[in-house]
Parts: C-alpha cells; structure tokens; sequence
C-alpha cells in the first residue's frame, strides 16, 4: 500500500481527523496557560493584566512559536476542511433514510454531532481571530498605545483588548456558547482519536475515557470564565 | 427490557392484535412506500419471524401479495434475518436477532414499524430484503487463511494463548448479519471487518496474511460503498452477538501498523 491511501483510505482519513485534532488539543493546553495568566488580576489588583501581556509578548518574539503559528494554521485546516468532507461522505451513504431512527438509544447525541459541532466552532474561531488575531498581526486596533512590562519589554496591552472586547454581553454569550461547543466536540473527540490510532487495550482505553472526560470539562470552563470574568468585574 | 419480557420474569402467554407498517418496495430499480396490515390472534410464544409467516399465510390466502423476508436457521446463528424494528436492528431486545425475538416483546394494539436494512451498500432486492454480498466480498478480499493440504493437525500443535484465544472466539461469533451497518449513521462496516480482522489476527493461524488482510479487507470495505467509523458505538449497541467496538480500534492498530510496514 502506497502512502497516499494511508490517508485517503476511510481509515486513512480518520487518522488524519485524529492526529490534527490531537494536534489541535496541544494548542489548547498551550492557549489556556497562557490566557489563563489574565486571572493573576484577580489575585492581585496591581497586577493590570502585566503577568498576562508578558506572556503573550513572550510567545510574540519566541521564534519556535512563531513558527508553530503556521504548523497550527496548517492544523486547523486540514482538520476543517477533512472534517467536512468525511461528515458529507458519511452522509451519502445512506440515500435514503429511515422513518423511525435508532437516535439515543445506540449512540451519545454529540458523539453523533462532531459535524455541527465543528462548524460551530468554526463560526466561532473566525469571529475569534477577528477579535484578536488580526488586531494582534496586522491592524492594531485597539492596542494602539504600546505598554510597558515589569520584565522591561515593551508589549501590545492585550489585556485592555480583552477587556474592551468583553464588556459586549453578546460577545460574552457567543464565546460562552463556543465553550460549551468545544466541551462536546472533545467529549466525543478526546477519547475517539485515541481508538482511531489503535489504542484498544481496554486499560488504557479506561484511562484515556476519564482522561478525555476531565480535560473536555475543565479545559473549556477556564475558557469561558474568561471573557465572564472581564464582564461581571472579577477582573480588569 | 429484558427476553423474558417486561414483568416480572415469567411469560403469561397471551394473544395479541398489531398492526404493521411493513416496507414495500417491488425491485431495487422501483421506488417502495409503506404498507399498513392488521396481524390478528398473534400469540406472545410466537417469533417476530413467526408473525409474519401467519400474516403471509392469510395475504396469500385472500390472493395477495405475501411481504418478502430474510431468514434461515431461525435460532440465530446465521445472519439472515435482517429487519429494523421500530427503528432498531432486530428490535428492541438486546443481542438478539429478529428470528429469536419474541411477539411478547410488543403491546396488544401497538403499531410495529419494519424496514429493510438502509445503505446504499445493501441496496433492497424485495421489501425487506437486502443484497449483502458485500460482506462476501469483504471475506474474499482477506477473511481467510492458507493451510496446506493432507492429514489434519492435531488441534493441539499450536499452542494459543487463552486470552488471545478467547478474544478471537468473541470476535468470531459475528454472523454478518449487517445490523451495524444498518445502524450506524454513516452506515459504516466497521465493526463487521474489525469483527473478522480481529479473529484471525489474535491466532498463530492467521499470522501469515495478517497485514494484508487488513488491507485489502479495508479496501475492499471503500470500494463497496461503506462509510468511515466515527466512533459513536451505535453498531456496538445493536449487535446481536455483542461484538465490542474495540475491536475496531484494534482493526485501526491492524491497519496502521499495516500501511506503515509493508513492503510497497
Ligand atoms: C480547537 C478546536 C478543535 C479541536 C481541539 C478538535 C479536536 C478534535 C478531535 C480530538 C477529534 C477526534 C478525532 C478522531 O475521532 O479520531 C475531532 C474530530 C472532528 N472534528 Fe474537531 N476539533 C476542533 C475544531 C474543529 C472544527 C473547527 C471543525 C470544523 C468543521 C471540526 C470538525 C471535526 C469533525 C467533523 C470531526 C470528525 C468527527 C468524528 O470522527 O467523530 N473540529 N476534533
Ligand atoms: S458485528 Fe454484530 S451486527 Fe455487525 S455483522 Fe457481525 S454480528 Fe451483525
Ligand atoms: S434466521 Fe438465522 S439468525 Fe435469524
């Protein structure tokens, strides 16, 4: 068997599926550390957000970040583009449906959803990197005023970007509900990507389960107490 | 609910009227619909097969046309008898096939809705039968193993290791029956090929073809039609013989471990 059917194969295409999204839950781990240091804040008020902006100013000059930047963009879209296209292949094969489906009585409804799942976060992420992303690399806005660091760098203030960009309720809502979207694409997608690169043994398998389960709770709870915290004042 | 019924265990034999909502459909080149038929004086003790024999009986007495159906042995060990259940393969008992499950498994007055098996890899022959030679075409493909011919070996001459062996069997008790196909929404044969993979890869016996049995049986899997697994364990749920869907995760070892090693 040649290379190209290794991943073209139905398999194929699923081990594509699970090593970017494994790909993609490393970045996740990476993103909340970093985020996560807007809660300093809330510990100590004279913080202002500095812990936080060193760290993003840190991964802004860190070559090896800025060069994952790229590995992640590439991640993402091949995961996106080959998540679409296995959810409508998935789909043409049945032509015709059934009058009385099987529904929860044989699987996990969101185990079922990683298509509609996916393009909600997908809607969500490009709202995100309009929010951030494309401030941050390209435009500026709202981070016009250059800061000072404790660590004596000078950084983007995007702390005071979050904060601006969280004080709209419904940006608050739509990033919550992109949180709860990426709970149970990971509740169904943590473990899956582990059975789709052969890991069978079921006391793994038990691990990984409870592993996929606190990781898909937790992870995207820090996320969304994030833009609650600037919004109800815990912060900033 | 369990197949000694839903009240306390034992079975108060009884007669009971249903109504069927039965897939009609003439040839795999004609559209089907929905056909209503009263099943009367139905005794609980009866199989769901049985019930229906009954109603053929009368619709060919009154000079109709009798529903066509797959079966065989009738105890569950063949594969055969393919029917969604009120929106379940082989209905609502669990790891039973349609020919074991038994009419006290429904209500007195219930409507019963039957399809056929819906995959365009199992396209329909007649009502609720299906052509599954795909599955034949999978076991051809790899679902085999080369033995020389003359004396038989003594069954003892290799030795296996227990769990390795008792694994393979539960594997092996597959009978191709495509309910996880039919339940399964991307209608994929996962657990079916994992079922066979898994039998032979575990056994001394099938270690010689054993990466390109899961090659060319995956391949083969594509060509047919079969969409790809997405984990959601519906197939699992179904089966009448309980495969689990880990074996699938260990056909996706097999099939990895596979395309990376092979010579060309
Ligand atoms: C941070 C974002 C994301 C992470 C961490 C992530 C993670 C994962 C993981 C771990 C899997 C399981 C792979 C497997 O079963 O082998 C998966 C599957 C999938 N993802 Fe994502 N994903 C993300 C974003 C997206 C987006 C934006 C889409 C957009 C369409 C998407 C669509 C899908 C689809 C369709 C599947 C396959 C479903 C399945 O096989 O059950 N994902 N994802
Ligand atoms: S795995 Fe189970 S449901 Fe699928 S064909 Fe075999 S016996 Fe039938
Ligand atoms: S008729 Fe053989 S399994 Fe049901």
């Amino acid at each position: 068997m040649n290379w190209s059917q290794l991943f073209t194969s139905t398999i194929g295409k699923k081990i594509v599926m699970s090593v970017t999204g494994l790909f993609l839950i490393t970045f996740l781990v990476v993103h909340v550390g970093v985020n996560g240091c807007i809660f300093k804040d809330a510990i100590d008020s004279s913080d202002n957000g500095d812990m936080f902006n060193r760290a993003a100013q840190f991964m802004a000059r860190n070559v090896v970040i800025r060069i994952m930047e790229y590995v992640l963009f590439a991640g993402f879209f091949i995961h996106i583009i080959q998540g679409l296209v296995v959810e409508f292949e998935n789909r043409g094969k049945r032509k015709r449906g059934y009058e009385v489906n099987l529904g929860n009585r044989g699987s996990k409804w969101y185990s079922r959803s990683m298509g509609l799942l996916g393009t909600i976060l997908l809607l969500f992420l490009l709202l995100h990197w309009w929010h951030f992303w494309i401030p941050s690399r390209f435009t500026h806005a709202g981070i016009e005023e250059p800061v000072l660091l404790s660590n004596g760098f000078i950084g983007h203030d995007m702390f005071s970007l979050m904060k601006a960009t969280f004080s709209e309720w419904w940006i608050v809502i739509v990033y919550v509900l992109g949180c709860i979207s990426l709970a149970w694409h990971l509740m169904h997608g943590f473990q899956s990507a582990f059975r789709t690169l052969g890991l069978h043994n079921k006391k793994y398998l038990n691990m990984v389960n409870a592993l996929g389960i606190g990781f898909s709770i937790i992870v995207p709870l820090i996320f969304a107490l994030m833009p609650l915290s600037f919004k109800l004042g815990w912060i900033g | 609910m369990t197949p000694l019924g839903g009240t306390g265990g034992f079975m108060e034999h009884k007669n009971i009227n249903v109504k069927l909502k039965v897939w009609k459909q003439k040839n795999s080149q004609t559209a089907g619909r929905f056909e209503t038929y009263e099943a009367k004086n139905i005794s609980t003790e009866m199989s769901f097969l049985e019930m229906f024999d009954v109603l053929n009986e009368e619709l060919i007495s009154d000079g109709k046309e009798p529903i066509t159906f797959d079966h065989d042995c009738r105890e569950g060990i063949c594969g055969t008898c393919s029917m969604y259940i009120n929106g379940r393969p082989h209905g609502p008992w669990h790891a039973t096939t349609t020919c074991q499950l038994h009419m006290r498994a429904f209500n007195d007055g219930e409507t019963i809705v039957v399809e056929p098996w819906r995959a365009n890899a199992f396209p329909v022959i007649k009502d609720l039968m299906v052509d599954r030679t795909a599955f034949e075409r999978i076991i051809q493909a790899g679902g085999f193993i080369s033995v020389n011919t003359g004396n038989a070996v003594d069954a003892n001459a290799i030795p296996v290791d227990k769990d390795k062996a008792d694994a393979s069997f539960a594997a092996a008790a597959c009978i191709g029956c495509g309910a996880c196909v039919a339940a399964c929404k991307n209608s994929s044969a996962m657990l079916f090929v994992s079922a066979k993979v898994t039998h032979l890869a575990l056994l001394p016996q099938g270690e010689p073809e054993r990466r390109t049995r899961a090659l060319n049986m995956v391949a083969q899997m594509d060509k047919e039609g079969f969409g790809g697994c997405t984990n959601t364990g519906a197939c699992e749920a179904v089966c009448p013989k309980e495969i689990s869907i880990d074996n699938i995760a260990r056909l996706n070892k097999e099939y990895l471990a596979a395309g990376l090693l092979s010579e060309k």
